[in-house]
This record gives structure tokens, C-alpha cells and sequence, in this order.
């Protein structure tokens, strides 16, 4: 299990989860940001997301490593989906263990904030009514 | 003279249309030089300047960063939906 991927294939938890957890952590928190049929009230039909692959997994590694001497964690593992995705579908997974839920929590929010601050991967807003919209 | 290798994605390929191009630029000439050349060259892309992150063979780097032969550049446009706290937290927009 590579802990940090770019990915077009669907994404499941399951696998980070067992990758992460170890007998020295209680706590494992798995964030899933999903495509979600809306922005600004305005309805979306699907999602594209692009990445600079090549990039963004070092990036990955690197805001794990930031959260790491941030908190108290264990591992962590951080997935994101590229190509088309329906509404409902996963385009990343954030998952940390850590000994405590605080610091699981805490750091897997930071993590998130950090990817769309800087990670090199963009979301294409594809409306209802046809449009299309590069978010940035 | 040296020949580096740029990158476009998302808003900067659409506008651009292509995801590569090769450039030659001045011996030391910077990143932040080398973007000044692709807005004169496509001016639409003057709205970005000032909420761009820079990276230089996958690496983020500051404007002010010397290009290298064979490098690879990529200008990159603010990422997913941006948020309202990014900028205090990134030290590279430029």
C-alpha cells in the first residue's frame, strides 16, 4: 500500500485504515471529501480532477511530515482521485492515527487545509446547466 | 542561452492550449522572468499573477529562483476552490 497516491481508480478507506493502525495508537480518524452536487448554490453535476502527479505525491508526504512535527501522530496515509467523478464519489481520503483522538483529529484537519492551500491538484466544476468552471 | 521545460494545467493549459512548451530564457534568467515572458506572450494570463504558486523540477521555489538547463517549470494555478486562510500559510504566491 503506497501511503501517498494520485489515483483515476475509486477510492476506499479500508486499506489506508489497516495501513495506519498500529498496536501504539487508539485513535484513527479517516476523512473522506466527497462530490458533493453543489458549490455557492449553484447545482454541479459532476466533478474532473486534475493533478501534477509527479508533484503532488511528494506534497502529500510532505504535509504528513508537517503534521508529524505538529502533533503527537502515528502514520498517515493520503489518497486523491483524479479524472471524472459522479456525485457521491471520494476524491481524497485523509487517514492519521495517532495515540489520542486530538491530536488524529487535529492533524487530519491540518492535512486537509494544507492540500487545497498548496497541494497541485485542481477541481473542475462541471454545472447543470452545461458550464464548465476550473475552481481557483 | 538555456532550454527549459514548462508545464500548464487547468486554467493556464486552457488558456495556453497545450500542456507543454519548450523555452529558451536568458543564462540566470528567474522564474518570476520567465512568467513575465508567458503574459506578454498570452495575456490572459495577467489575471493570475500575484495568486500563483511556482515549482521548479517538482519543488516549490521563490519568484526570485534561477532557471537551470533542462529544468522543469510549472506555474500553478491556485489549487481547489483556493480557501480564505491559504495565504498565511504559504510563503511562495507571487
Amino acid at each position: 500500500m503506497q501511503p501517498f497516491l494520485i489515483t483515476a481508480e475509486p477510492l476506499e478507506p479500508a486499506p489506508l485504515v489497516a495501513y495506519v493502525t498500529t498496536p501504539e495508537d487508539g485513535a484513527v480518524v479517516t476523512f473522506a471529501g466527497v462530490a458533493r452536487n453543489h458549490f455557492g448554490g449553484r447545482p454541479t453535476a459532476w466533478l474532473y480532477y486534475e493533478a501534477y502527479a509527479e508533484m503532488a505525491v511528494p506534497v502529500l508526504a510532505q504535509l504528513a511530515d508537517e503534521a508529524k512535527s505538529r502533533w503527537k501522530v502515528g502514520h498517515i496515509a493520503v489518497h486523491h482521485r483524479v479524472g471524472k467523478l459522479t456525485i457521491g464519489e471520494t476524491a481524497v481520503l485523509v487517514v492519521v492515527a495517532a495515540p489520542h483522538r486530538h491530536e488524529a483529529f487535529e492533524a487530519a484537519e491540518y492535512i486537509m487545509d494544507r492540500i487545497k492551500a498548496i497541494a497541485p491538484i485542481w477541481k473542475q466544476e462541471h454545472w447543470a446547466d452545461g458550464d464548465v468552471e476550473w475552481r481557483e | 542561452m538555456i532550454t527549459v521545460r514548462v508545464r500548464f494545467f487547468a486554467g493556464h493549459r486552457d488558456i495556453v492550449g497545450q500542456a507543454e512548451q519548450t523555452y529558451e530564457v536568458a543564462d540566470h534568467a528567474t522564474v518570476a522572468e520567465l512568467w513575465q515572458t508567458l503574459v506578454t506572450t498570452y495575456p490572459r494570463l495577467v489575471g493570475y499573477t500575484g495568486r500563483l504558486l511556482f515549482a521548479v523540477n517538482q519543488t516549490f521555489v521563490e519568484p526570485s529562483a534561477q532557471l537551470h538547463q533542462d529544468d522543469e517549470v510549472a506555474f500553478i494555478p491556485p489549487v481547489s476552490g483556493g480557501t480564505e486562510d491559504a495565504n498565511a500559510a504559504v510563503p511562495y504566491y507571487c
